[in-house]
């Protein structure tokens, strides 16, 4: 049995939205500076461009990359044989947030109840979600995402009927409807099979995969390519001004489902798609 | 196409001379408002109360900043999703509203307000928080400060860039976007004068 203190999680989570926060992944300023060079649109160059030079000003100058720090969600994967000690992991968490979004300089934009809608003062609670499996190990990936983006996610229960050609339609429709309003260049995250909250959760889980890895599966691989495409036909461009760069990357993670079932969804996420991980 | 400069407060001639597609820097001062502080007005417009301003010939920046670390004046400041406050935004531009900072599409009943009473709305690069930040000189609390990141501010800009997304008769860039209309401007770089 391994033990794991709450001091730990706490400290490492604080670090991981800071760094989150701060710090553009480098697969998607590699993607957003080749589709940059691609793209024919000068409007929807001089954007990227914009964009690319706001991550680097947000390193030099320690502030957030996008004003929209997000609700940070969480996933903590942990090992059976790990014994979390010194509290409860889940508060360890937020306070972990809590420190970091003070410390950033973050905005807090968590309100404690979504109908009398009073801000939380601390940008907590996450969302957070455990997946345990065999073994000893433990890694945290935060993952804040603003709502620009998080509001243009949908989900539908396809007939099985509707096949591969329903997800296609699908997949084209919630990009097309967002238009600008998630700040494209988008990374898209597709959840297929499950229920409705694992293909929604599946969705996310595709976002938190660098967009210059393919699904390790061949026929999801050709569809991820595929689907980019026909989203890059469509011509929003960055912030839907027009251009061929809508999509950087459309990531795909499925699950076994029901023998009625075809549930997709999608959630996007924009240019400036946040993560971070570390591993205790 | 030139990139226009444009001082606030703005007449109506000023506004109608914009054009869907125009590239436009602008100086003056601009008013900070979202969600939160939108329906705070709506509400005082309802109740027969007085405006914390005067929106006569103002703009409105939908943006909730982050806070000012040590030694800014602001933190990152780049422009959120507009079409949340498409139905706080008719009463506002009825008293003379003169435009609206933001990013993505705005809803027909907007869009036919902006065409009766002249203004525009103007399309702000998303995600671009701090390189946005960098063009806002001066902060000053207006209203409703128990908001919080949804306060109501006045801000100082210099040299802040925008895209003319819908004009005064309603042209709008995303309905061209949509119907897949060549919009790119004859120009290599965009907002490439410095603040």
């Amino acid at each position: 049995m391994r033990e794991i203190h709450c001091e730990q999680i706490k400290a490492a989570v604080k670090d991981c939205v800071l760094k989150a926060n701060l710090e553009l992944p480098g697969d998607i300023v590699i993607a957003l500076q080749e589709a940059a060079e691609k793209e024919e649109s000068p409007r929807a160059r001089s954007l990227m461009k914009i964009m690319l030079d706001n991550a680097e000003m947000a390193i030099q100058q320690q502030m957030a990359v996008c004003q929209d720090t997000g609700l940070v969600a969480v996933t903590i994967c942990m090992g059976q044989d790990v014994h979390i000690v010194g509290g409860d992991i889940s508060e360890a968490v937020n306070a972990g947030i809590r420190d970091g979004y003070r410390e950033g300089w973050f905005r807090q934009s968590v309100v404690s109840d979504p109908l009398e809608r009073i801000n939380s003062g601390d940008n907590t609670p996450a969302v957070i979600h455990y997946e345990v499996s065999a073994g000893d190990h433990f890694s945290i990936t935060v993952f804040p995402k603003g709502a620009g983006s998080e509001n243009m996610g949908q989900l539908t229960m396809l007939k099985p009927s509707q096949g591969l050609e329903g997800v296609r339609e699908f997949v084209v429709k919630v990009v097309k409807e967002a238009g600008g309003n998630a700040c494209p260049p988008l990374v898209v995250g597709v959840g297929i099979g499950g229920n409705m909250e694992m293909a929604a959760y599946m969705a996310k889980k595709a976002l938190l995969r660098p967009v210059d890895r393919r699904h390790p599966k061949n026929e999801l691989a050709a569809l991820e390519i595929e689907l980019l495409g026909l989203v890059n036909q469509l011509g929003l461009g960055p912030q839907g001004l027009g251009g061929e760069s809508t999509a950087l990357a459309v990531n795909i993670e499925t699950y076994p489902t029901h023998i009625a079932c075809l549930p997709v969804a999608v959630s996007l996420s924009c240019h400036a798609t946040r993560r971070s991980s570390c591993e205790l | 196409m030139v990139t226009r400069r444009l001082t606030t407060p703005l007449t109506e001639d000023e506004v109608r001379s914009l054009k869907v597609g125009d590239e436009i820097l602008i100086d003056g001062y601009i008013y900070a408002a979202r969600d939160a502080a939108h329906k705070r007005m709506i509400t005082s417009i309802e109740q027969g109360q007085q405006l914390p301003f005067d929106p006569q010939g103002q703009m409105i920046y939908y943006v909730g900043p982050c806070p000012a670390p040590p030694g800014k004046v602001i933190g990152s400041a780049g422009p959120t999703t507009s079409g949340r406050m498409d139905a706080y935004t008719p009463p506002l531009l009825e008293r003379g509203l003169r435009g609206m900072i933001g990013k993505g599409d705005r809803s027909q009943a907007v869009v036919d307000a902006m065409k009766k009473h002249g203004a525009v709305y103007l399309a702000a690069v998303g995600g671009a928080g701090v390189y946005l930040a960098e063009r806002i000189v001066s902060v000053d609390p207006v209203a409703y400060p128990e908001l919080g990141p949804e306060a109501l501010l006045r801000l100082e800009v210099r040299s802040f860039p925008c895209v003319v997304a819908i004009d005064c008769e309603g042209k709008n860039i995303y309905e061209q976007v949509r119907r897949k209309l060549d919009v790119s401007p004859n120009k290599e770089e965009l907002y490439d004068e410095k603040p």
